[in-house]
């Protein structure tokens, strides 16, 4: 059984086909049109998907790595569109198309009232098809275009309701601070290039180990190893693309999208780019001690203190946004301990749960008609079961209870975290217990915010009965809602409980395989002085023993401890939160300004690169580049262009002088050629 | 004595001769409401035509009459593209002529009969031929540039072009009488012998450097190109995307045979003058343009720097740059005829649409023509992913390969300040608010549309896939495809 | 005894009027289209001489071809001219510039 090219390109090119239905003819074909073309696109890809998945596994096919195309080729430095499945594509793109799919449907509930439900479908179905490009190049240049592609796709869906500055104000510190990471990107593949002579996978990852002993001068003084310099730049870029501390600052800020986006771009499948790259350039990054501690400890800072934060947070997709970025730590941990199948692992589940937290509270939003502030919900149980048994089936997971999915992949990396030996690997695993106990906190003090307790809103019945239009929140005072919560429709619902399935029951089945089975097989490789997760399968006897296991290990204790604080709290005496807050002032504040990095960088870069602009303004605006640039350059230009106009006179003589003179020029030439 | 054989290898042409003849003659019985007949009919000829060239196509080269007509890969492959320009021609000229009381028999036949001279020069075995086929492409150029009989600046631009054409045929008989007296022979392929061993060199070299002037005034190129924005802008605009896409076909097929296929033993010589005029127009065409408020202006200016880049092609003068220059000239002619349908398509009775200024706002009246003509202004400047991109490099690598970096590096400079004024047509349609009282809308004529669209994206469609364009040119000039 | 070269320079010096004919002249359109006719009869001139004294009489054959050319392009120019006059009522090159830059 192999895996034919044909059903390749089709998971790839039908979602595009389905971008371009919806967005070019979406005032023909409507609004179903719009939404049935996508999904259709989608349904082909995903169930494709699965089928590879299949083939891949169960018919034991082969990697299929293949160039389809080669745009040009100069030198060493060639373009082609080429894919490699094996089996971390074939995971990546059944997670991937499975969660779009469900994000398109959920689509057709979140956004039936707004204007621009053609548009949002067609950017969508481009996203997902950018992100398969991604996750199945077979070179560097491809996956490069497909990371800047999800990322265009996410500005423009940041900026999605480009008529509220907040959005707009999101989407710039988006772009921006991605700007940085792709930088790093960029270098790291040009060192590549520099280093190995190639940028085809296959090439690349035949020459690393060549890699070893070469250095890079570039300070003085001192050689940079050349494979912690290609790893360090690499993982910079992932840095951008997987918002870890500390260019995770644009991540909360992207909620302002539409909340399906926040759900299938920002939770699930872009922002897990940058951990997909790593794994998939295990053959580098094992060859460097370096840059894996770079990568373990940047993980480890964000997987706890990003965390902290979402625990003052009151916006109810904020603290999911903080508890994604909190989860992209956990990852990152892990691959920065050659845990990579962990990370891919944790990755995969995450994806599920995270995605259904993200339209749980997408559900809540739409119910409480686009309230998204927690203080002033309350008791939602009892108006949208549903969504209630869902978003706590997802908050199970990323807690880690046993035998969720969440568990499985969680406590893996626990456990390789603290059977790593390398440098930094202590306060790596520190930070992640910890964040277990930090990840339990908020998320339990979301829920309880949101579904339980008393009803922190009163229904106000005035104009307008049944009337749907959200724009006209800005009338009502928070807390007061035209009529009850209810629950969402089934095209809601059933995403959420399509979702609550894998998150928890995905781990258990996979777990086996996946970490200690060796079911990466040449995908991944790891060194064996560092396969942490190779000693680990030893104590590995099935995924029951292991859940079974982790009732009696020190992160189930801290989740249970989260548990009993939070109900306390929230649930017995909600006076409680107050009064914590005001006795831990100091801490709460650093935490409600999220450790002034925004602000830093604020000031820094915003307001210094104002600042600086004033001057350069002042300085050098005025008298280099108006004088010298741009009066210079530009104005040259103009003055030598309009000189050279006064030429084309108009005169017939003058057109038959200049070619006389041309005649002349070249006979002049030739005579002084024959000297 | 010609025999049947001759005349098959001529065939396109003779067809194409008799048919032009014949749509003359219905011309004239022909009611003026029935001129839609007559534009089909023009249409469905040429493509006839198109079968013709590409179903008699032998195997090699073929020679008629003693070697005065010459059928090989290169002239085919001319051939079909100046063929198909000439349809897009005629249907995106329609309704601007029918707008215009310009709606006439003579617009068809003239083009035809140019189309048949580009088949004659593109073809040519021998000087004799070379001029004829010129010949007969520049005077009825002259005439389809005066088409609108009632317009001082029609007039104005057919005088000048006519003046300035004749002045340059002139100089190139002059330079093929110096030639012929050198070497004996009027034939090209004897002057590709001859040449090299002539009893007087000089005479020789005098004759080609009047050659080249022929060529340049032809092509276009600084500072023979005088006559080039006043053309562009004088002519009613369906004569300007004629004049701006096959006959560039044409003039570097004329450049390939007399400076490849006749005087190719010279090329130490002739590679240094068109590097030098390579400059010049690069220089010119790229600084004029900026200043530039008319957009056929611009246009023209962009043609004098684009054969610029043509010449870096013909500079390497080597199978690899003919190769590029033939790419680089079907290009060419792809993007303005797709830049100049644009506005065609934009243009009614009583407006020209020509201004830059008529552009503002474009994308808010008709986002789709907006898009063709970013594609359009895009694939000129060269902007990757799209068609002219891959062109320049084409011809960028070919002036390295002739050991030219330096001109490589100017084309690469003078790329970049051209970008400047393609980009602001882009602003002026995207960002710009629409002109009071300037309606922009698009022609109703569907064939137009669908040709247009086509047009355009085949800009991006052969930018992404230029690999069998590229193979064929280079097969052409005896490359095993890359 | 007359030479080749008497003949070429006759030749060049025919194409030298008609080069400054075209330049020059300012006044008359129809003094442009005579430069032309000399240009084209200093090539014919050139020619018929090569062609005598190479003893190859393909010079002789273009010298024909030339002159039918010439009389159709006069052909068009003459109608060019008259559309011009009848556009602008004027054939003075110095006023014909309202295309320019």
């Amino acid at each position: 059984m192999t895996l034919s090219t044909s059903i390749l390109l089709t998971i790839a090119l039908a979602p595009l086909v389905g971008c371009l239905l919806a967005g070019f003819l979406g005032k023909q074909i409507g609004r179903v049109g719009a939404h049935s073309v996508t999904i259709l696109g989608l349904l082909v890809s995903c169930g494709l998907s699965f089928y590879v998945l299949y083939q891949i596994t169960a018919g034991g096919a082969p990697a299929y790595n293949h160039n389809l195309y080669t745009w040009f080729e100069i030198g060493r430095f060639s373009a082609s569109v080429g894919f490699l499945v094996d089996r971390l594509t074939a995971m990546m793109m059944v997670v991937v198309t499975f969660v779009s799919l469900l994000v398109h449907v959920y689509t057709i509930g979140y956004m039936a009232d707004d204007d621009g439900y053609q548009r949002f479908f067609s950017y969508i179905s481009l996203f997902t098809f950018s992100m398969l490009m991604l996750v199945m190049s077979n070179n560097f240049m491809q996956l490069f275009f497909g990371w800047e592609a999800v990322g265009l796709v996410s500005y423009l869906l940041i900026g999605f309701w480009y008529k509220r500055p907040t959005a707009i104000f999101a989407n710039l510190k988006a772009f921006l601070v991605n700007r940085v990471g792709d930088f790093g990107f960029l270098l790291g593949i040009a060192a590549v290039l520099y280093f190995l002579g190639s940028l085809d996978y296959q090439t690349v990852f035949a020459a690393a180990p060549g890699l070893v002993g070469k250095t890079l001068q570039i300070t003085q003084n001192h050689a940079w190893d050349a494979a912690t310099v290609i790893g360090v730049l690499l993982f910079i870029g992932a840095m951008g693309k997987s918002a870890q501390v500390p260019l995770h600052v644009w991540l909360p800020d992207s909620m302002e999208g539409p909340t399906p986006i926040s759900a299938l771009i920002h939770a699930a499948t872009m922002v897990t780019a940058g951990i997909f790259m790593v794994a998939r350039m295990s053959p580098i990054y094992e060859l460097s001690q370096g840059a894996l501690s770079f990568v373990m400890v940047i993980g480890a800072t964000g997987a706890l203190f990003t965390g902290l934060i979402g625990i003052v947070q009151n916006d109810i997709k904020r603290v999911v946004a903080y508890s994604t970025l909190s989860q992209l730590g956990y990852m990152t941990v892990a691959l920065g301990v050659s845990a990579y199948s962990g990370a891919v692992f944790h990755l995969m589940t995450h994806a599920f749960f995270k995605a259904l937290l993200f339209l749980g509270a997408g559900s809540v939003i739409i119910a409480m008609h686009h309230e998204q502030d927690m203080r002033y919900m309350g008791g939602l149980r009892k108006y949208m079961p549903i969504t209630w048994i869902t978003m706590w089936i997802g908050s199970l997971a990323l807690v880690a209870i046993p035998f969720t999915s969440g568990f499985y992949s969680k406590d893996a990396i626990i456990e390789a975290v603290g059977a790593s030996h390398r440098w930094g690997s202590g306060y790596a695993y520190f930070c992640v217990l910890a964040g277990a106990f930090v990840t339990a906190l908020y998320t339990f003090r979301q829920m309880y915010l949101t579904f339980h307790g008393k009803e922190r809103f009163t229904v106000v019945e005035h104009h307008g009965h049944g009337h749907h239009d959200h724009d006209d929140h800005g009338h009502h005072k928070p807390g007061e809602l035209a009529h009850a919560p209810h629950e969402s429709p089934w095209v809601v619902t059933l995403p959420l409980i399509l979702l609550a399935i894998p998150s928890l029951l995905v781990g258990f089945f996979t777990i086996g395989p996946m970490l200690f089975g060796g079911w990466f097989g040449q995908a991944i490789h790891v060194e064996e002085a560092n396969n942490v997760l190779g000693e680990l399968a030893g104590e590995f006897h099935g995924a029951a023993a292991m859940a079974l296991h982790g009732f009696w290990s020190w992160p189930f204790g801290l989740v249970a401890l989260a548990f009993v604080i939070t109900t306390y709290i929230y649930l017995f005496n909600p006076a409680m939160a107050g009064k914590i807050k005001t006795a831990f002032k100091p801490l709460w504040t650093v935490l409600d300004r999220k450790y002034w990095v925004d602000d830093v960088y604020f000031a820094v870069f915003a307001r210094g690169g104002v600042k600086l602009g004033r001057l350069f303004w002042k300085a050098g605006d005025a008298a280099v580049i108006d004088g010298a640039l741009v009066n210079g350059s530009a104005g040259v230009v103009q003055r030598i262009a309009a000189g050279m106009r006064k030429l084309q006179s108009g005169y017939l003589y003058h057109y038959a002088f200049a070619m006389i003179l041309g005649l002349i020029l070249l006979l002049g030439g030739f005579w002084l050629v024959g000297q | 004595m010609p025999n049947f054989n001759d005349i098959l290898v001529l065939l396109p042409e003779f067809y194409l001769v008799a048919a032009a003849c014949l749509l003359l003659l219905l011309d004239a019985f022909m009611k003026p409401e029935q001129r839609g007949l007559l534009h089909w009919l023009s249409i469905a000829v040429l493509l006839v035509a198109v079968y013709l060239v590409v179903a008699g196509q032998p195997d090699g080269t073929a020679t008629a009459f003693n070697g005065m007509f010459v059928r090989d890969r290169v002239a085919e492959i001319l051939k079909v593209f100046a063929l198909l320009c000439t349809v897009l021609v005629f249907v995106y000229a329609r309704p601007y002529l029918a707008d215009r009381k310009l709606f006439v028999g003579e617009f068809y036949t003239l083009a035809i009969f140019a189309v048949i001279g580009i088949m004659l020069l593109v073809s040519a075995g021998n000087l004799v031929t070379v001029y004829l086929g010129l010949e007969l492409l520049t005077l009825s150029s002259y005439a389809l540039v005066a088409l609108n009989r009632d317009s001082p600046l029609s007039s104005e631009a057919a005088i000048k072009y006519f003046v300035l054409g004749a002045l340059a045929s002139g100089m190139l008989l002059y330079g093929m009488s110096m030639v012929y007296g050198a070497t004996g022979t009027l034939s090209l392929a004897q002057l590709h012998g001859a040449a090299a061993h002539s009893a007087m060199p000089n005479l020789l070299l005098f004759g080609l450097i009047f050659m080249i002037i022929g060529i340049g005034f032809k092509l276009g190129v600084a500072p023979f190109h005088m006559w080039i924005p006043d053309v562009y802008q004088g002519a009613p605009t369906a004569v300007t995307v004629f004049i701006g896409s096959a006959p560039k076909l044409a003039a570097f097929g004329m450049a390939y045979r007399l400076l490849e296929s006749g005087l190719g033993d010279l090329a130490q010589h002739w590679q240094l003058m068109l590097a030098v005029l390579a400059v010049l127009s690069l220089a010119i065409g790229n600084l004029v343009a900026i200043v530039q408020s008319n957009l056929k202006r611009l246009l023209a200016y962009s043609t004098i720097s684009h054969m610029g880049y043509l010449l870096l092609g013909l500079v390497n003068a080597g199978p690899e740059g003919y190769a590029a220059a033939m790419f680089y000239a079907i290009s060419y002619a792809l993007m303005s005829t797709a830049a100049f349908g644009v506005i065609l398509a934009l243009a009614r009775a009583g407006f020209e649409c020509e201004e830059i200024d008529d552009f503002k706002g474009l994308n808010q009246r008709s986002p789709w023509m907006a898009f063709l003509m970013l594609l359009a202004m895009f694939s000129l400047a060269g902007v990757p992913p799209l068609f002219g991109f891959f062109a320049k490099l084409l011809v960028l690598q070919a002036a390295i390969d002739a050991n030219m970096l330096w001109l490589a590096i100017v084309g690469a400079v003078f790329a970049i300040i051209g970008l400047y004024y393609y980009l602001r047509v882009v602003k002026v349609m995207y960002f710009d608010k629409p002109q009071d009282g300037v309606r922009l809308e698009v022609q109703q004529d569907v064939s137009l549309r669908w040709m247009l669209s086509l047009n355009a994206l085949l800009l991006l469609v052969l930018g992404l896939c230029w690999g069998p364009l590229l193979g064929w040119c280079r097969a052409a000039f005896g490359l095993v495809s890359a | 005894m007359i030479t080749l070269s008497h003949f070429i320079v006759l030749g060049a010096v025919l194409f030298c009027i008609a080069v400054a004919g075209l330049f020059i002249n300012r006044k008359n359109v129809i003094v442009l289209l005579m430069a032309i006719e000399l240009m084209l009869l200093a090539v014919n001139m050139n020619f018929v001489a090569f062609s005598r004294f190479l003893g190859d009489v393909s010079g002789q054959v273009f010298v024909f071809f030339i002159l039918t050319v010439a009389a159709a392009e006069s052909a068009i120019g003459l109608a060019i001219l008259v559309l011009l006059f009848r556009n602008r009522s004027t054939i003075n090159i110095a006023e014909i510039d309202s295309m320019k830059g």
